[in-house]
């Protein structure tokens, strides 16, 4: 691809650590993305009109709360409402086993939990933009 | 979905694509803004400028939030460095932005310099472009944090805001060349630290040394953090506005900012048209190692490239 991929990372929800976002952004630069970082606590719609502003290839969400059964299908229906389909949406944090199935069900298209390696999130990114 | 059709009803992301195009160079995009050109030229540019850390985000927040409250559509172009490594980037100022973000009156885009100098991208004057036909009333174009002589903002924008803080070097860094000579206005935030004063005296003082002129430069202590004085910092903008439209001088500086992106533009051009065929045949590489061996120099050189061009097949 002749162009940056960009990569919306976002913290939604009420949680106040984002170390495991920032290496994640940090490792998404370091394989020529834009990332676009939107700070701690975002709500839904937030995060949505960021995406939609920098018109970006991926929403990158971490939650180490426990709402992501949610907020993360949240973001991917309000995503819908405003009619976008070309984004890749991905989760990530402290998310049990057991709910990472209704999670993909839900439209997040990958869940990346603690020890993933950061190259693994790299290559997921980069094989399977949609557009 | 019709790109140019959507982005004149007001589509955020019609107006979001195309300027993803535009920092792609992609030839549809450009023929749209050729197209509609005609239909910009009524926002007023806004450049804000300064060191890393100053708070260039947080103040163009404040100063958002101050427009908002006079019902003014705003755009923003928020610039962070790419690195020269990756070509990668973090674009972090909407972290300092995030409850404008909801506003449909306001369109916050984030962009990495990519390879281009001067504390902007070369995108910027496009994105401002687009911004413009959407609708927005003011932009803010927010640089990278810059250091002494990043001073392309200048060329872009109708006010320079230039925000200092205190304590950032000794009396001496007030009369260098460069980055200190652009602005229209001067702030000085984060004005509740030690030092604040001593600052703005340092800058007055410089300010007393230019030829007078019917324009002197403001120089106003806010603090963004706070949200202490923006108002009088908008208004001290709203000023040179002003001043600028009442002595007809707003065109001038528009030509003159014209003038150089129009330059910029070819000059662009050309380095692309010289670097396309001096990379053929390994040529600039052949020549760099030959200055290396001293088997021929730098200026010698430089016609040889020249004469790359020049030669009109």
């Amino acid at each position: 691809m002749d162009r940056p991929i960009r990569v919306l990372v976002a913290k939604p929800g009420l949680d106040g650590h984002d170390r495991g976002a920032k290496v994640i952004a940090r490792s998404l630069r370091d394989a020529g993305m834009e990332v676009i970082y939107t700070g701690l606590r975002q709500t839904p719609e937030q995060i949505v009109a960021a995406a939609i502003q920098e018109d970006v290839d991926v929403v990158a969400m971490s939650i180490l709360s426990g709402a992501h059964n949610h907020l993360f299908p949240k973001v991917v229906n309000l995503l819908k409402e405003e009619g976008v389909d070309d984004m890749l949406i991905l989760g990530g944090g402290v998310i049990p086993e057991d709910d990472i199935p209704f999670l993909i069900e839900s439209g997040i298209e990958a869940v990346f939990t603690p020890g993933t390696s950061t190259k693994d999130v790299v290559d997921f990114v980069t094989n399977n933009l949609k557009r | 979905m019709n790109l140019e059709e959507q982005l004149l009803k007001g589509s955020k992301r019609a107006c979001a694509r195309l300027i993803t195009m535009i920092e792609n160079n992609d030839k549809e995009a450009i023929d749209i803004l050729k197209k509609l050109f005609y239909k910009s030229g009524n926002a007023y540019v806004i450049g804000i400028t300064g060191p890393p850390g100053s708070g260039k985000s947080t103040l163009t927040d404040k100063l958002t939030k101050e427009l908002r409250k006079a019902g003014k559509k705003v755009g923003i172009v928020a610039i962070d460095p790419t690195s020269p490594f990756s070509g990668g980037a973090i674009l972090g100022d909407r972290i300092r932005m995030s409850d404008l973000a909801l506003d449909k009156d306001i369109f916050i885009r984030s962009m990495g310099t990519r390879g281009s100098l001067g504390g902007m991208s070369k995108s910027t004057w496009g994105a401002v472009k687009v911004l413009d036909i959407f609708g927005c009333d003011y932009i803010f174009i927010e640089t990278v944090g810059v250091g002494q002589s990043e001073v392309d903002i200048v060329k872009t924008a109708d006010t320079v805001l230039m925000v200092m803080v205190p304590n950032l070097g000794d009396d001496i860094q007030a009369i260098k060349a460069g980055i200190m000579e652009i602005a229209d206005v001067f702030a000085i935030n984060k004005s509740d630290l030690d030092g604040a004063d001593k600052t703005k005296v340092e800058i007055e003082m410089n300010l007393d040394l230019n030829e007078k002129t019917d324009y002197r430069q403001p120089v106003i202590k806010v603090s963004a953090g706070q949200n202490k004085d923006i108002d009088v910092l908008l208004e001290k903008i709203l000023d040179h506005k002003k001043y600028l439209e009442e002595n007809n001088k707003l065109e001038e500086v528009r030509i003159r900012n014209n003038k150089l992106e129009v330059l910029k533009m070819v000059e662009e051009e050309l380095m692309k048209l010289i670097l396309d065929r001096a990379i053929e045949g390994d040529l600039i590489d052949n020549l760099a190692k030959k200055v290396t061996l001293r088997e021929t120099d730098p200026y010698t050189a430089k016609d040889d490239i020249i004469q790359l061009i020049t030669k009109g097949e």
